[in-house]
């Protein structure tokens, strides 16, 4: 990639739909390894993208996935159409759920996903308003 | 035999597995094994090249296996996937297999084949 140019790119994501579900996110880790992105970064990307995107589509009515690529870091901006989350804290702590029966069997709704995205990214940003959206910020160091 | 060296096509064999996706990708090889129906911990706890063995057949799982670059994907227990699980793993290029075992006796017959889940 050409020193000081970004690259940007939005994707939809559609609440409840489990069937297109992951897309983006495949599509962010092909851009990425065209890219020739670090492995390991990629890795910590993919994951982070997933469960976010998994979030809006089990949680949110719609949203929208930003990746943003320049020369110093990777940034994903998920904003999303929905219900909001009452307690971030108690989001975080591994394990809470409010996942319905019917995700769960499906294996989602394991309580990792906030989680899983603090764990791997390097600064980790959540906002929201209930009745309106959750906004994340996501930014990892490219070395 | 190392870990290495074990490609989808001997543990078809070894483990009497049937192939309902992409048959042309059984040359792949294995580098490791993970077997879970959660997929965030899938996601969080897998490494590239894992074959993963699992209870779930919705299409979610090819997203999963694809973003972890996963060898490929048993489902056990006699379980088919759905029809869309399998339009998900022809475009995305992810082998899906299946076995008449629960998932105990099957992750029993890897490890034999030399699939180890430490590495």
């Amino acid at each position: 990639m050409h020193k000081k140019t970004a690259f940007e790119q939005i994707f939809q994501i559609k609440g409840g739909d489990f069937i297109n579900a992951g897309e983006p996110s495949i599509k962010i880790r092909n851009i990425l390894k065209d890219i020739g992105i670090d492995a390991d970064i990629i890795r910590r990307v993919a994951i982070t993208a997933y469960e976010a995107e998994m979030n809006v589509v089990m949680y949110g009515q719609r949203g929208t996935m930003k990746l943003l690529v320049t020369p110093e870091k990777i940034v994903l901006h998920i904003q999303d159409k929905g219900q909001g989350i009452e307690d971030i804290e108690l989001a975080m702590k591994p394990g809470f759920t409010t996942a319905t029966e019917e995700m769960r069997e499906m294996g989602f709704g394991a309580g990792m996903g906030l989680p899983n995205i603090k764990k791997n990214a390097d600064r980790f940003n959540i906002r929201s308003t209930i009745g309106q959206g959750t906004k994340l910020r996501i930014t990892f160091k490219v070395k | 035999m190392k870990n290495k060296d074990i490609k989808i096509s001997n543990i078809i064999e070894s483990c009497n597995l049937k192939v309902v996706c992409c048959q042309e990708l059984s040359g792949r090889g294995i580098e490791g094994g993970y077997a879970s129906d959660l997929l965030s911990d899938v996601m969080a706890n897998t490494k590239a090249g894992d074959i993963w063995v699992t209870l779930q057949g919705h299409p979610n799982i090819v997203a999963v296996a694809k973003l972890k670059e996963l060898a490929g994907i048993i489902i056990v227990n006699g379980r088919t996937p759905e029809e869309e699980t399998l339009n998900k793993a022809k475009a995305e290029n992810i082998i899906i297999l299946t076995s008449n075992l629960p998932a105990f006796e099957l992750i029993g017959r890897l490890y034999e084949s030399g699939i180890s889940g430490m590495r």
